[in-house]
């Protein structure tokens, strides 16, 4: 069953800003699937409009089978929404803001409290529960509002960038728990900036520019498609003396007496690179890719399509 | 009647959260009008009252209670609707509403039901104030009492409501009180019999709705009235009908909280 289905949805603005060019997006159940483009590409427009905070301009959208238009308070019941920017009152408590949020719902108080144990020991907040919410760092009111996402049980929970500012210990614990919920079968939709965030958690993609969807596909797929990948290596001889390899058939950039940056094509292989550096008694300490492969990708796409665009257009 | 249910948590959540606002900050919402009304009783009862002597056959001090009740239940409903809802809207939590299926019936039965319990609860604290300043407060008639109270702070936390979703900034949200709500209120016979008006100007004071408000209120307390109760019972129904009806309308387009 698609747990998403959109179809040619448009979103024009007071004042005539069209922020969604009539975009199709279907995410099956249990999917991990995340939604990357640049600042203003209509990725939280998207998303506004699926939880129902942004009215559309025309289109279709259904979640799990309910249709936006005729069947709001059972779509509404599927989704449960992080979004990008603390959108809580700071002055209630911590377990005030997610048993008010289970009560809109309808759940009944007393199993809404119950819940609120649940999800706030699992999210590392059950000790501040009686806390004001703005007394809370930035990484647990981004904890609390995942908190208040999931305290109805929804089946589709959508995170507008849940990481931002977030330290890279608390990212990553909160990828584990975002990993653990989707096995239970949360259907998850993501944004991020991170594209790390997006290879290590999502299993399909889709890339949106402009308000429109320039690539969507598995990101395995996706990731196949790179041809050229640039590595950094940090090199030694035994006299520590300056290293200057020549890496025949290879694009090299010299960074600093030690530190060289190779491209190297898909066809080539990383072999050839250490076959030439043994050759010549380079040792290689360590290497690294210098950009994350999906970023690579990313802005190949998003300025792919800006550049067919244009020349349609002109 | 699943749908009944979970509309009567979500009514009940909104209420909750609007009681706990309000009672959170009692300091802000239900000691002022205890201060203020005193200061009424002080200078307009006490002092100047006693050189007036009887309005509508009444001490004036007596005559004042009623009005000045119901001058605390207008503000203190108007005031707690439009800075809590506008607040949700400033801080965005009106989101959480939004994004769950909560109809826009509930949402402003939450508000004014908010609106309602500190109008409810201001009008106890000024009641009992107003004992230690008249000895004999009578209640004549209870029923239409209690119905003028609860239909006139219904009435002004749906228009509190409304000044909310087109509030932009908090200034927006003082606007009203200050140049529309205060004239018409003290204009509204809390101090006065219109009847001592001359001639034209009991004409113009009778298109004031806030006098059909404190004359059937004072009715309740006192039996006396400058106008018809039954034309100020339908007034005020018709007032609350045509808020409820502009409130629902604003709500159910998303005008002020959706894009």
């Amino acid at each position: 069953m698609k747990a998403l289905s959109i179809s040619n949805l448009r979103k024009t603005y007071k004042g005539g800003f069209e922020a969604l060019k009539g975009i199709d997006l279907d995410v099956e159940e249990g999917d991990f699937f995340a939604l990357l483009g640049p600042n203003g590409a209509g990725k939280s427009t998207t998303i506004g409009i699926i939880s129902s905070l942004v009215n559309k301009s025309a289109g279709q959208v259904s979640v799990f089978g309910y249709d936006l238009d005729t069947q709001l308070v059972d779509l509404k019941k599927q989704i449960g929404l992080v979004p990008q920017e603390f959108n809580f009152n700071q002055f209630e408590t911590v377990r005030q803001i997610v048993v008010n949020q289970a009560g809109y719902y309808g759940v009944p108080r007393q199993v809404a409290h119950e819940r609120a144990e649940h999800y706030l020991k699992q999210l590392g907040l059950w000790d501040k529960r009686d806390n004001a919410a703005r007394m809370l760092s930035g990484g647990m009111k981004r904890r609390l509002m995942i908190a208040r996402a999931l305290l109805h049980e929804p089946k589709l929970l959508i995170l507008d960038e849940p990481t931002a500012g977030v330290d890279i210990e608390l990212r990553r614990s909160m990828w584990d728990y975002l990993i653990d919920i989707n096995k239970q079968g949360i259907t998850i939709i993501l944004t991020t900036h991170y594209l790390e965030e997006a290879e290590t958690l999502c299993r399909n993609i889709a890339i949106i520019d402009q308000g429109n969807i320039v690539e969507n596909t598995s990101i395995k797929r996706l990731l196949a498609t790179l041809n050229r990948e640039t590595f950094v290596l940090d090199l030694s001889r035994d006299d520590d003396t300056r290293v200057e390899p020549a890496l025949e058939g290879f694009t090299m950039r010299q960074m600093d007496d030690h530190t060289i940056e190779v491209d190297v094509e898909k066809s080539q292989g990383l072999n050839k690179v250490f076959d030439q550096l043994s050759a010549q008694n380079i040792k290689v300490l360590s290497m690294r890719n210098k950009a994350n492969r999906l970023e690579e990708l990313f802005v190949d796409l998003v300025e792919r399509g800006r550049t067919e665009k244009s020349a349609a257009g002109a | 009647m699943m749908t009944t249910s979970y509309n009567f948590t979500a009514l009940k959540t909104i209420w909750i959260k609007e009681c706990t606002r309000f009672l959170r900050i009692w300091v802000q919402t239900l000691v002022p009008p205890a201060i203020t009304m005193t200061l009424y009783f002080v200078i307009f009862g006490s002092i100047v009252g006693e050189r007036i002597g009887d309005m509508s056959g009444r001490p004036y001090m007596e005559f004042i209670v009623p009005g000045l009740i119901m001058m605390s239940v207008i503000t203190n409903s108007y005031s707690n609707v439009a800075s809590s809802f506008f607040s949700a809207k400033f801080q965005r939590n009106i989101e959480e509403m939004l994004v769950a299926p909560v109809s826009t019936p509930v949402i402003i039965a939450g508000y004014v039901g908010g609106g309602l319990a500190r109008a409810m609860i201001v009008a106890v604290i000024v009641t009992l104030v107003s004992f230690t300043f008249v000895e004999n407060v009578s209640i004549n008639h209870a029923g239409i009492l209690v119905l003028t109270v609860v239909l006139t702070s219904t009435l002004f936390s749906l228009a509190g409501l409304i000044n909310a979703v087109y509030a932009k900034t908090f200034d927006d949200i003082s606007i009203v009180p200050t140049f529309i709500l205060t004239p018409l209120t003290y204009l509204g016979g809390v101090f006065f019999s219109i009847s001592l008006l001359p001639g034209i100007w009991e004409t113009v004071a009778r298109a004031n709705p806030v006098l059909y408000m404190v004359n059937a209120f004072r009715y309740g307390f006192l039996g006396v009235s400058d106008v018809s109760i039954s034309v100020a019972l339908s007034v005020i129904i018709a007032f609350n009908l045509v808020f409820f009806v502009t409130a629902y309308t604003l709500l159910q387009r998303g005008i002020g909280i959706r894009s």
